[in-house]
C-alpha cells in the first residue's frame, strides 16, 4: 500500500526553502535527493550511477547510498532530514559507499525548526573508494527553544588516493545539546578535511570530537573548528590526529570565541606520530573577539554589537 | 576641523602625552613625525577614542564640538576614522563585504580603484593573512575611502611594505585631500612626512617643533633620527 506523503513533502520543502535550501532541487530530476521526515521517506530521486536504499524503522530510517565506480555525479545531491513535530526522536542510520574513482557532493539540511524536545541521532558510515571524492556539507536549522538534542556520529574510511571534505554548520537557532563524534581512517595518499562551525547561545552545550587516523603514507588531514559561545553556552572541542605512517601530514585548527561572562570554552588538540617522517601540527585559540577587529569596525561607524555580528558571521561562514 | 587642547595621557606613573596642542584645518594633510616610543600611536588612539584611551587632562574638539567623551562609533559617525599601522584580519569576510560595512557610501569597486587595486582580482578575496602587507594596507585605505570620512588618521601607512606600495599610498593620501578629507599622517619617515602640508615633530609626548615641511623634516633628520634619548631635546637646539 502506498501512502500519500505529498502534503508533508510540501511542508518540509517549504521549511527547506526558508532555511536557505534550494527547494527546486528537491523536485528536479537532475539532482539526486532524499527527503525524510520523522521515520518516513517522503521522496527520493535516484540518478544515473547513484542508488538509494532505505528502510523505515520505529523511530527513524536506515539509508544506504551507493555511488558506482567511476561515476562523477554532476549536480549536488540534496538530503533533507527533518522533524516537523515539536517533540520526538529520530534515528538515522546511514551508509555512504562511494565507488573507486567516483565523485559526489552531498548537501544535507537537518531541520528541527519547531523543536521543543527533539532528539536526533545520526549514525553514519562512510567508505570512500580508491581515488574517489566525496564532499558532505551538513547545515542544521534549529528552533530557538534549546530543546534539540543532536548526536551526529560518523565513522569513515578513505581508501588510497581518496578525498573527503566534511562540513558541519549550526549557526541558525539554538544548538541545544550537541555531541559530534567523528573518526576517520585514512589510507595512503588520501586527504580529509573536517570543518565544524557552531554558534552556541544561552545554555547550549556543545561537544565536538574530530579524529583522524593517518594510517597510510602521504595521507593528509585537517580537523578545523570554529565555535562561538555567548551567554552561558559551553563548548568542548577535541581535535585529534594520529600520524601513523611516513610522510603523513596533519593539522588541528581550533578557534573558539567566548563572548559574554557566562560562556565557557575548552579546547584540546591531541596530536601524535608513530613514524619519524610524519608531521602533525596544531593551533588552538580561545578568547574574546579581538579588540583590534572590533575597534576597526567601530572606527568605520558600526556599533559594538554590529561589529561583533559582522566578525562572527565571517568566522562561522 | 580638529583641535587638541593641552591633551595629557599616561599609564600608571608614566606620562605618554604631555600637553599636546594641535590644530588640523579642512582638506589639510598634517604629518606627525617622531621616532619610536614618542607617543605617535597613542595620539592616534586618543583622537579616535579607542577603549582605554581618554585624556587625563585637556579636551579634543572636532568641527567645534567637544568629542573628548564620545565613543569610537560616535566619533566615526561624525566623520573621523583611523587606519591602523598593522590592520586587523577578518576570517571569512571578503574584501567586498569589508568595503560595504556602511550602506550608501563609496562603492567597493570604486574604493579599490582609488587605491590602485583591480576590483576583479580583490573583491572576492578574504581579508586575512593571505593578503600581503602592501595589499592589506591598500585595502585598509579603500575601507577608509568607503566611509567617506572628514578626517582620517593614518598610523604609519608606509611601515612594512615595498617601495611600489609606498608610492601608491602617497598618491592615495593626496587623493584624500582632493576629496576634501583631512589627513593626520603619523610616521617616522621623513619621506612620508613630506606628503604633508605641514609637519609637527613629536618628542617624548610633546610637540617640539611644527610648521614648514622642509624645515621640520630636516630638523628631524639632523637631530632625531639617530637620537637615542627620549624627551631631552635641548632648548638650544630648538632655538
Amino acid at each position: 500500500m502506498s501512502i500519500d506523503y505529498s502534503k508533508e513533502f510540501e511542508m518540509i520543502a517549504e521549511v527547506y526553502k526558508k532555511t536557505g535550501g534550494d527547494e527546486k532541487a528537491l523536485f528536479d530530476k537532475k539532482h539526486g535527493a532524499l527527503i525524510i521526515n520523522e521515520n518516513k521517506v517522503l521522496g527520493k530521486n535516484e540518478i544515473k550511477g547513484m542508488r538509494i536504499e532505505h528502510q523505515s524503522l520505529k523511530n527513524g530510517v536506515k539509508v544506504k547510498i551507493f555511488v558506482e565506480e567511476g561515476i562523477k555525479i554532476e549536480n549536488p545531491v540534496h538530503l533533507c532530514f527533518g522533524m516537523l513535530p515539536k517533540e520526538g526522536r529520530q534515528e538515522i542510520y546511514s551508509e555512504f559507499i562511494i565507488g573507486k574513482n567516483a565523485g559526489v557532493e552531498f548537501t544535507a539540511h537537518c531541520i528541527f525548526s519547531n523543536a521543543k524536545h527533539i532528539e536526533h541521532i545520526m549514525d553514519s558510515e562512510v567508505v570512500i573508494g580508491e581515488n574517489a571524492e566525496m564532499s558532505y556539507t551538513e547545515t542544521h536549522y534549529h528552533s530557538e527553544s534549546g530543546g534539540t538534542f543532536v548526536y551526529p556520529k560518523l565513522r569513515g574510511e578513505i581508501k588510497k588516493g581518496g578525498r573527503f571534505f566534511e562540513e558541519f554548520k549550526l549557526t541558525e537557532g539554538r544548538a541545544g545539546t550537541l555531541n559530534i563524534d567523528y573518526e576517520i581512517d585514512q589510507d595512503e595518499r588520501s586527504s580529509c578535511e573536517l570543518l565544524t562551525k557552531i554558534y552556541g547561545k544561552k545554555d547550549d552545550r556543545i561537544e565536538v570530537r574530530e579524529s583522524l587516523n593517518l594510517n597510510g603514507v602521504y595521507a593528509a588531514g585537517t580537523a578545523k573548528s570554529r565555535i562561538v559561545l555567548t551567554d552561558n553556552a559551553f563548548g568542548n572541542v577535541l581535535g585529534e590526529i594520529k600520524g601513523n605512517a611516513a610522510y603523513t601530514r596533519g593539522h588541528v585548527d581550533c578557534h573558539e570565541i567566548v563572548h559574554g561572562d557566562g560562556a565557557k570554552a575548552v579546547s584540546t588538540p591531541k596530536i601524535s606520530v608513530e613514524n619519524s617522517f610524519a608531521r602533525v601540527t596544531h593551533e588552538a585559540a580561545i578568547g574574546r573577539i579581538s579588540k583590534k577587529e572590533l575597534e576597526t569596525l567601530m572606527a568605520r561607524g558600526l556599533r559594538e554589537e554590529e561589529a561583533v555580528d559582522f566578525i562572527v558571521r565571517g568566522l562561522l561562514r | 576641523m580638529l583641535e587638541l587642547r593641552d591633551v595629557h595621557y599616561g599609564t600608571g606613573d608614566k606620562e605618554i602625552l604631555k600637553g599636546i596642542d594641535l590644530v588640523i584645518g579642512e582638506s589639510r594633510i598634517q604629518s606627525i613625525i617622531g621616532v619610536n616610543g614618542t607617543g605617535k600611536t597613542t595620539l592616534a588612539a586618543i583622537i579616535m577614542g579607542l577603549n582605554g584611551y581618554r585624556p587625563h587632562r585637556g579636551r579634543i574638539f572636532f568641527k567645534g564640538r567637544d568629542i573628548t567623551d564620545l565613543s569610537i562609533t560616535e566619533r566615526a559617525k561624525l566623520g573621523i576614522t583611523l587606519a591602523w599601522q598593522i590592520p586587523a584580519s577578518f576570517e571569512g569576510i571578503t574584501v567586498k563585504e569589508y568595503l560595504s560595512i556602511k550602506k550608501n557610501f563609496t562603492a567597493p569597486e570604486k574604493a579599490l580603484k582609488l587605491v590602485g587595486l583591480n576590483p576583479n582580482l580583490y573583491l572576492n578575496r578574504v581579508v586575512d593573512e593571505n593578503l600581503s602587507g602592501g595589499e592589506r594596507k591598500r585595502i585598509e585605505l579603500a575601507s577608509v575611502f568607503s566611509v567617506k570620512p572628514k578626517l582620517v588618521i593614518l598610523d604609519e601607512p608606509d611601515s612594512g611594505i615595498d617601495m611600489a606600495s609606498i608610492t601608491a599610498i602617497k598618491k592615495v593620501i593626496k587623493n584624500f585631500k582632493k576629496m576634501g578629507t583631512s589627513v593626520l599622517l603619523i610616521t617616522h619617515s621623513e619621506r612620508m612626512a613630506k606628503v604633508g602640508d605641514t609637519v609637527s615633530l613629536l618628542c617624548d609626548g610633546k610637540i617640539v617643533k611644527e610648521g614648514n615641511v622642509k624645515e621640520v623634516t630636516e630638523f628631524f633628520r639632523k637631530y632625531c633620527r639617530e637620537c637615542d634619548h627620549i624627551g631631552e631635546i635641548e632648548e638650544e637646539i630648538l632655538k
